[in-house]
């Protein structure tokens, strides 16, 4: 009985140190191969063997990288704000009043958000032209709307459900306005809320190629994920594998950070949207 | 206020309220959203090219499909749906989404079972399977097309050292084993999200069901899936359609991973690929628009027959 029991304990820590590597390495190997230069780099090596910098001063030393990082951070910075903005007064009136078609409103805000963005695609395309707005960021800023807007909706709704009914009765007998229940009751206590859903709208859009693939045409123009995207050689050959782990690994160690950091946070945003980042 | 809205109730005056909240975020969504997809489906019925969107003439489903018969009596069917590349297309994705989402939520169940159970380092398990997730997907493509490399990939050294392959093998170039590639990357990546949504719908099953059923002496396996799994299967059911519909609509991954491969081309992939590369832009929408009535016609199914209830209403 005593060694079943240790072998299931066994089996228990194999299965979690194979969960671990298997998550993992992939991103360690990126960081290994960042520091290798040369031949180094054409060479199998499991555990970090050079030490070097030089990918990073290359990658850093593009300006056009640096100009999509920029990029990147505004156009997700703007968008997040942008839809969390719209959102607080739409997902206090979706989860706090009681209208005919709620249900289906919120049905219709969880349908935009599984979207295939591919179908919006052509007519996006036509609006952003007509617009005069392609190859700018605010092409980026219209268009991830699509996404972000029905996310932050939908998580912020199911938080605002959540908040006890007794304060807003409180601020009702005080004869407070719907207006000064947000602001002055609700927001205070929803600023966890909207960090999370925050964060995991930047990242939605830090992260998004489509758009910004289709709504852009020049290297200055670039998002982080399409200048890493279309990062290549003189040649299929020479594809420059050093300086694209180093970019990579620039690029998602700042997401990293975060992520850790607000894990716990992000669990309970992820399962309250649903929604892959 | 209550003098200024006359004889309003306090109901009443909410709703008008909540109206004006609710105002904005539809217009946005109405811009973004409803306009563009109307565009897409009218474009789909003319033969708009992407050098002149205003130059297209209607003509009706001929980018569907159109039959012509010949003076000779030769009868010529043209269009998407009688296009292989676009078949073969269907074909790719529909076999991505059900692979991937079948070994996502397998393996995310059990990635969730692992970390329901109590043990030292629990956090930091959890804050590792984080990592795929965080890292974007441009990014986990050139990493795994890195590690896939044929020539100086990590995955065929491993595989030769431990004798799995007795050669080289190009992953993503080669038509067999591109699909592979692109599989093995999304499982990498999507399963820690699967068992992040399982794990919140074991951690609401109470704890005491499983000390009376060890108490009782029943078979782990036998809790598992008589009173675990019908328990939670409310929130993998979402999970599941979340992912699928992930899946279907996949573009990103296939692009920078395996691009140019027939073997791997989705539906996205084609649409953009005819829409932007190609100036066939009312083809492409043509695309895009089936590709919509699939997924829509998908969700519809699977609410209706699985009684999801996605917004949460219900449980009110």
């Amino acid at each position: 009985m005593t060694n079943n029991k240790l072998l299931g304990t066994i089996a228990f820590y194999a299965l979690v140190v194979v969960i671990v590597v298997f998550s993992v390495f992939p991103f360690y190997y990126a960081i290994v191969t960042s520091f290798a230069t040369g031949t180094e780099l054409f060479k199998v090596n499991y555990l970090p063997k050079s030490f070097d910098w030089a990918n990073y001063r290359q990658v850093l030393g593009q300006p056009n990288f640096l100009r999509s990082i920029g990029n990147s951070v505004f156009i997700a910075t703007t968008t997040v704000i942008f839809a969390l903005f719209l959102a607080v007064t739409a997902s206090y009136a979706l989860a706090r009043v009681k209208f005919r078609g709620r249900g289906l409103l919120l049905m219709m805000i969880l349908a935009v958000s599984m979207f295939p963005q591919i179908a919006v695609l052509a007519g996006l395309f036509e609006l952003i032209r007509f617009l005069g707005i392609f190859n700018t960021p605010y092409a980026m800023i219209l268009s991830y709307t699509i996404f972000t807007l029905p996310f932050t909706v939908w998580v912020l709704t199911t938080f605002m459900r959540d908040l006890p009914v007794e304060i807003e009765e409180a601020a009702i007998v005080d004869g407070a306005t719907p207006w000064i229940i947000i602001t002055k009751v609700f927001l205070p206590l929803l600023w966890p809320a909207l960090v999370t859903t925050g964060l995991l709208a930047f990242i939605g859009a830090w992260n998004e190629f489509l758009f910004a693939l289709t709504f852009t045409s020049s290297e200055t123009t670039r998002t982080v994920p399409v200048a890493i995207g279309l990062l290549s050689g003189a040649s299929q050959q020479e594809i420059p594998w050093g300086p694209i782990m180093a970019a990579s690994v620039i690029v998602t160690v700042p997401l990293i950070i975060l992520v850790l950091i607000f894990q716990r946070k992000i669990v309970a945003g992820l399962t309250a949207g649903g929604v892959k980042g | 206020m209550a003098t200024n809205d006359g004889g309003l109730s306090l109901l009443q005056q909410r709703q008008r309220a909540a109206f004006w909240f609710i105002a904005p975020m539809l217009v946005a969504l109405f811009c973004v959203a409803a306009w563009p997809l109307l565009r897409t489906i009218w474009f789909s019925l003319t033969d708009t090219k992407l050098s002149g969107l205003y130059d297209g003439h209607w003509i009706g489903f001929g980018n569907y499909l159109s039959i012509r018969t010949l003076e000779s009596g030769k009868v010529i069917y043209r269009g998407t749906l009688v296009d292989p590349a676009w078949w073969n297309a269907v074909w790719n994705t529909v076999r991505f989404a059900l692979v991937s989402v079948v070994f996502e939520t397998v393996l995310g169940l059990i990635v969730a079972l692992v970390l329901n159970a109590e043990f030292r380092g629990r956090a930091f398990v959890r804050a590792a399977i984080l990592i795929p997730w965080a890292i974007p997907t441009i990014v986990s493509a050139k990493m795994w097309a890195w590690m896939l490399n044929d020539q100086f990939g990590i995955l065929n050294d491993l595989m030769l050292r431990i004798g799995l392959i007795d050669q080289k093998i190009a992953w993503t170039a080669s038509a067999d084993t591109a699909m592979y590639a692109v599989l093995m990357v999304d499982i990498w990546k999507t399963t820690p999200f699967m068992a992040l949504l399982m794990l919140a719908g074991l951690q609401m099953v109470p704890r005491d069901i499983y000390e009376a059923a060890k108490l009782d002496g029943i078979n782990p396996v036998k809790v598992f899936f008589k009173v675990t799994l019908p328990l939670i299967r409310p929130a993998v059911a979402v999970a599941v359609i979340f992912r699928m519909l992930d899946a279907l609509r996949i573009f990103d991954l296939v692009y920078v991973l395996t691009p140019n491969s027939a073997a791997t081309k989705t539906m996205s992939v084609i649409s953009r690929e005819n829409m932007i590369d190609f100036d066939k832009f009312a083809y492409g929408a043509a695309q895009s628009t089936l590709l919509f009535g699939i997924l829509a016609v998908f969700v519809a199914l699977y609410i209706w027959l699985g009684k999801v209830d996605l917004t949460g209403e219900n449980q009110r």
